[in-house]
């Protein structure tokens, strides 16, 4: 799907993440269209780095671990990064819906993010973040186009 | 934001897949950013902009 050249681009921006990361797949076999159309995007991200990982979890079979993390419909992404001693930590970043389109774009930054690309945050509003104490949950909607 | 702090939870919504969340969180035009169920952020802002707001509930 994606062109040779949109590939490059891809695995040059990629190749700045230095630790690796795991999206979580959650999908159903019955909700047809929207979870095959995932699952074709996600194939393609393995081959442009070597620090992307898929791994796929069933909706309906595996519903405490959709519980874990906070995931209720399908298609849904969740990312994990994985530290320099293997251990697997909850980024708590979550993608529903088909990452096409925008977000695509979406999905391609919050890999960067979750594998040790910096962020775009300026040092003031990182240091407002992090004064949160609260439990926050953050809904962004958008549309392919 | 997520990533920056464990407190937060953030999720990208496809809303056109999701006519229900689309529909409870009156999602007319995108992007439209809602924080734990209180705050709506029309639009995109300045970061400086987008933070304040995002975070007015914890005053």
């Amino acid at each position: 799907m994606l062109s040779p050249a949109d590939q490059e681009k891809l695995r040059d921006s990629f190749d700045e993440m230095t630790s690796p990361v795991r999206v979580l797949f959650f999908t159903q076999t019955l909700d047809g269209e929207h979870c095959v159309q995932t699952r074709r995007i996600l194939d393609e991200l393995p081959a442009l780095s070597d620090k992307i990982a898929i791994e796929e979890v069933n909706f309906v079979l595996e519903k405490e671990r959709a519980a874990q993390y906070g995931i209720d419909r399908v298609p849904a992404l969740a990312l994990l990064s994985q530290d320099a001693a293997g251990d697997v930590h909850d980024s708590r970043i979550r993608l529903l819906g088909t990452p096409g389109g925008y977000g695509f774009v979406s999905l391609v930054q919050a890999l960067m993010l979750v594998g040790g690309h910096e962020s775009s945050l300026t040092p003031e509003n990182r240091q407002r973040i992090a004064a949160v104490s609260t439990k926050t949950t953050i809904q962004v909607f958008s549309t392919p186009t | 934001m997520a990533f920056a702090n464990e407190h937060i939870t953030s999720y990208a919504v496809e809303a056109t897949e999701f006519p229900d969340l689309a529909r409870k969180y009156r999602v007319n035009g995108v992007p439209k950013t809602v924080v734990n169920d209180q705050i709506e952020i029309l639009g995109g802002l300045p970061q400086d902009d987008f933070i304040t707001q995002a975070l007015e509930l914890q005053k």
